[in-house]
Parts: structure tokens; C-alpha cells; sequence
């Protein structure tokens, strides 16, 4: 007998009322299976504000006096490293403290949903950042603190993922993945400040509060960050789902399989 | 007996362990020596006397050679199942991180004065201007290295990779340590009186202090079964 063919009946069982097989710890977890219209109603509404993004960025906004077009990378530059620095990282060092408090794994799974969504915004902003910087500055990268301090965090946050997937899933993994993620986040600051003090003679070459806008590129600017800001939401959202239902999945595995 | 003579326990048996295999301090210092040299290929002989180099590739060698302690500590309780002892000790576990802590702190000290005695050699360094200054900023870097190494240590120990994942680990997160030791050494090579490096000395204060406390209030949760 397959384990497939051992599933079925639990998983179609899941996506009716009460499933037969639930027992106290399965109870606390979200049914699987079926539709979620909440989610479904966030993916359009993420896709056309994705869209009219497109369009805002790419279109209607003025092209830049100085830079020409390759300036409108910004649109997509900025909002990415705001989400990835302010909410995904954070999202990640409040729910581990939740998790090591009331040991529930929900919290285990935001987090590592979150970290996993901020290591792709991360990864968008290092890339956009030095197309960007090419033509501009004339070079890809300097070791201005900004840039540095979000290379340092990409390498810890690639870390904390490596240390998931490096071990089996469950409380310990939890545990540890929890304390890494505390530290790690408390450790930001720290560099940033270190990397400031490092590059003193240099002046900061690019600040958001320094660059005068033009009111429709900052309209453009902060639709864009709304619209980043739903889509991370709809990421985690999705992600956390899914991480409930594996957990679910193993859950009524186990079940089965120890009768 | 009180909470550091407890913790002093647990370090002293680390010491006296070292001191039967000479496992973990030789192969650091080895290895600290090796990364210096092999870093004397890759730079120019007219760079060499400059000062701009010499404090990378001092606190490279540091860095590199100090893991292999932080390797070694908590594998070493892993065998015969110490680690099952220890915790069992009638002690709070954060007696226990101290007296690993101390333990690592002992040996990096240790490793990072001898590589620095060797590469004043090499690198034509006035050792008896710089050896109090310096050791300041050894002593200051090996606490913060320690106090996160330690809790990385413990939390890596029970991984199949556990090698490979504690340095993917520990050096992002050392990032604000290697610069500020690089910066003050950086100082004290070219004669500067240490007051120069005020800012960086208390860089690494501070982090220390914040790592130790984040340190002691999140092992508990590294080492429960």
C-alpha cells in the first residue's frame, strides 16, 4: 500500500466537516484542502495593484531629468529593501520571541515564511541596486554602509534558512532556528553602525530624505511601497497555508502509521 | 558554591581536557599560523610593510583559527554522551553556557597572543610597544567572539553539517567585531596612541555586553531536549 493511497481518505476527509482521524493535536490546526477566499480575493487585488505598479513605474511616471529611464528601477529598488529591512526581518525576530514564549510552531512557520519572502526582497533590492548604480555611479558596488549593512543581512538571513533546512522539522529545529533569528536581528543595528563608522569620510553618495522628488514620482514612489507591502503579505500568507498544511500532512502521517 | 565558581567548574574541566590532548589549542594556532602565511602569497612585498594591510590579515587568521575552537567545544561534550551529563548537572543552564564561554574565551586569548607574537615577526611589528594595547583589543574581540561563538556552538552541535553550518553562522554576525578589532589595530600598528580607537574599543564593549545578555537568556532554549 502506497502512502498516497493511505492520505486520501484523511486529506478528503479534511476538506469536508470534521475529519475521523482528528485528535487533540491535530485540532489546532487549520483544516487543509479547499479554497481560502480571503487568499483568493488578496491575489487579485496584489495583481492589479502589481499591474497598475508596472504601469506607474514604467509609464506614467516623468522620466528623470539627469539619470533618464534607469532611474525608474527605483520604484521597484526602494520598496523592496523597505519590506525586507522593516517588515519581513522583523516579522522574523517577533515571532521567534512569540514561538520560545507559548511554543506554539505557528509562529515557527511565520517566521520562516517571512525570512524566506525577505531573503528574495533582499535579493531583488542587491540586484536592482547595482544595475542601477552602473550607469550612475560608474560602478556596481561601493562599500557604502547601506549597501554593505544589507549584504551582511542577506548573509544572515541566507544563514538562518541554511540552519532550517539543514535539520529536521519540528520543536528543536523551531528552538534553534528561533535563537538564531533573535540574535540576528538584534546584530543589524550593530553592523549598520560599525559599517557607518568604518566609511566616516565618505558621505552618504544617495539619501531618500536628501533626493528632492517630483510630486508625481513620489506619488509613484509611495503607491509602489502600498503595493510591495500587499504583495508581502499575500507571500506570507500563502506561505504560512502551506506550511500549515505540511504540518498537517505530517501530523495525520503519523497517525495513520502508528495504528 | 556560587554562580562563578560553578561556571569556573565547568571551564576548568575544559582546560584540564586540553591540557591531556592539546587537541584544540595547537591545531588553532597551526592553522592561524598557515592562514598568515598563505595570505603573505597573495600580497605584494612593498604592501607588506604598509600598516593598511596587516590588521585584515592579522584578524583573519584570528577569526579563521578561532571557529576551530568553537568547532571543537561542544562536539567534544557530544562524545560519550557528555553533553547529556553536563546538563544534567544540578547547576541553571546558563552556569553551563558560562563555563563553556569562559572555556572558549581562555583558548581564543590564548590563540590570538601567540598568532599575534608571530606574526609580529613576519610582519615587523614592534611587540613590546604594541602587546598591551593589542591584547586590550584581543581580549575585547575574544569576549564578543566567544559569547555568540559558544551559543552557535551549542546550537550547531546537534546538525549533521555542523561545521559548515557554525561558520556560515557565526560570520555574518561577527561582521561588526572583525571591523572594529581591524580598525583599532589598524591604530595601534601605526602608533597612534590607543585613545584614537575609542570609538571602535567601545563598539566592541557594547557588543559584547549585548551578546553576552542575549546570549544567557537564549541558551536555555538552545540545549532543552
Amino acid at each position: 500500500m502506497s502512502q498516497e493511497q493511505v492520505l486520501e481518505p484523511a486529506e478528503a476527509g479534511g476538506r469536508a466537516a470534521a475529519p475521523p482521524t482528528t485528535a487533540v493535536g491535530v485540532a489546532d490546526i487549520p483544516a487543509g484542502g479547499g479554497r481560502s477566499r480571503l487568499l483568493d480575493i488578496l491575489a487579485i487585488a496584489t495583481v492589479i495593484a502589481i499591474l497598475i505598479d508596472l504601469y506607474g513605474a514604467l509609464l506614467w511616471a516623468p522620466t528623470e531629468a539627469v539619470m533618464g529611464d534607469v532611474q525608474r528601477i527605483f520604484y521597484f529598488h526602494m520598496p523592496s529593501a523597505w519590506l525586507a529591512l522593516g517588515p519581513g526581518f522583523t516579522v522574523v525576530f517577533v515571532c521567534s520571541i512569540m514561538y520560545l514564549v507559548t511554543k506554539d510552531l505557528k509562529y515557527d512557520r511565520i517566521a520562516a515564511a517571512s525570512a524566506e519572502i525577505g531573503v528574495m526582497f533582499t535579493t531583488i533590492t542587491l540586484v536592482t541596486g547595482p544595475l542601477w548604480a552602473r550607469p550612475i555611479w560608474g560602478a556596481y558596488w561601493t562599500w557604502d554602509p547601506r549597501l554593505t549593512t544589507t549584504l551582511v543581512l542577506w548573509f544572515i538571513y541566507v544563514a538562518y534558512l541554511m540552519l532550517r533546512s539543514s535539520s529536521a522539522a519540528g520543536h528543536k529545529r523551531a528552538r534553534l532556528s528561533a535563537v538564531f533569528g533573535i540574535v540576528g536581528w538584534v546584530d543589524v543595528p550593530i553592523v549598520f553602525m560599525s559599517i557607518r563608522w568604518w566609511r566616516t569620510i565618505h558621505p552618504l553618495l544617495i539619501s531618500g530624505q536628501g533626493m528632492s522628488l517630483d510630486p508625481s514620482m513620489e506619488l509613484v514612489l509611495f503607491y509602489s511601497l502600498a503595493a510591495f507591502t500587499l504583495l508581502y503579505v499575500y507571500l506570507l500568507l500563502v506561505r504560512v497555508r502551506q506550511e500549515d498544511m505540511r504540518a498537517r500532512i505530517d501530523e495525520l502521517r503519523q497517525q495513520i502509521l502508528s495504528r | 558554591m556560587g554562580f562563578l565558581s560553578q561556571s569556573w567548574a565547568i571551564a576548568r574541566k575544559d582546560i584540564i581536557g586540553e591540557l591531556r590532548t592539546r587537541e584544540t589549542v595547537v591545531s588553532m594556532l597551526l592553522f592561524g599560523f598557515l592562514v598568515i602565511l598563505v595570505f603573505n602569497f597573495g600580497i605584494e612585498p612593498g604592501l607588506r610593510e604598509e600598516n593598511l594591510v596587516k590588521p585584515g590579515v592579522l584578524w583573519a587568521a584570528f577569526i579563521f583559527a578561532g571557529i576551530l575552537g568553537l568547532n571543537r567545544s561542544f562536539a567534544a561534550e557530544k562524545e560519550n554522551d557528555c553533553l547529556q551529563g553536563l546538563l544534567l548537572c544540578p547547576v541553571d543552564r546558563s552556569v553551563i553556557y558560562l563555563g563553556k564561554f569562559l572555556g572558549n574565551f581562555i583558548f581564543t586569548v590564548l590563540m590570538g597572543l601567540i598568532v599575534f607574537l608571530f606574526f609580529s615577526v613576519l610582519y615587523n611589528v614592534d611587540i613590546v610597544r604594541d602587546i598591551l594595547p593589542l591584547g586590550l583589543i584581543v581580549v575585547l574581540a575574544a569576549v564578543g567572539f566567544s559569547a555568540v561563538g559558544t551559543l552557535f556552538s551549542a546550537l550547531s552541535v546537534g546538525i549533521k553539517t555542523r561545521d559548515v553550518i557554525l561558520s556560515i553562522l557565526l560570520f555574518p554576525v561577527m561582521v561588526p567585531v572583525v571591523l572594529a578589532a581591524a580598525k583599532s589595530s589598524g591604530v595601534v600598528l601605526d602608533g597612534r596612541p590607543l585613545g584614537e580607537a575609542g570609538l571602535w574599543l567601545g563598539l566592541m564593549l557594547v557588543y559584547d555586553v549585548i551578546f553576552l545578555t542575549v546570549s544567557l537568556m537564549t541558551f536555555d532554549y538552545v540545549v532543552e531536549e
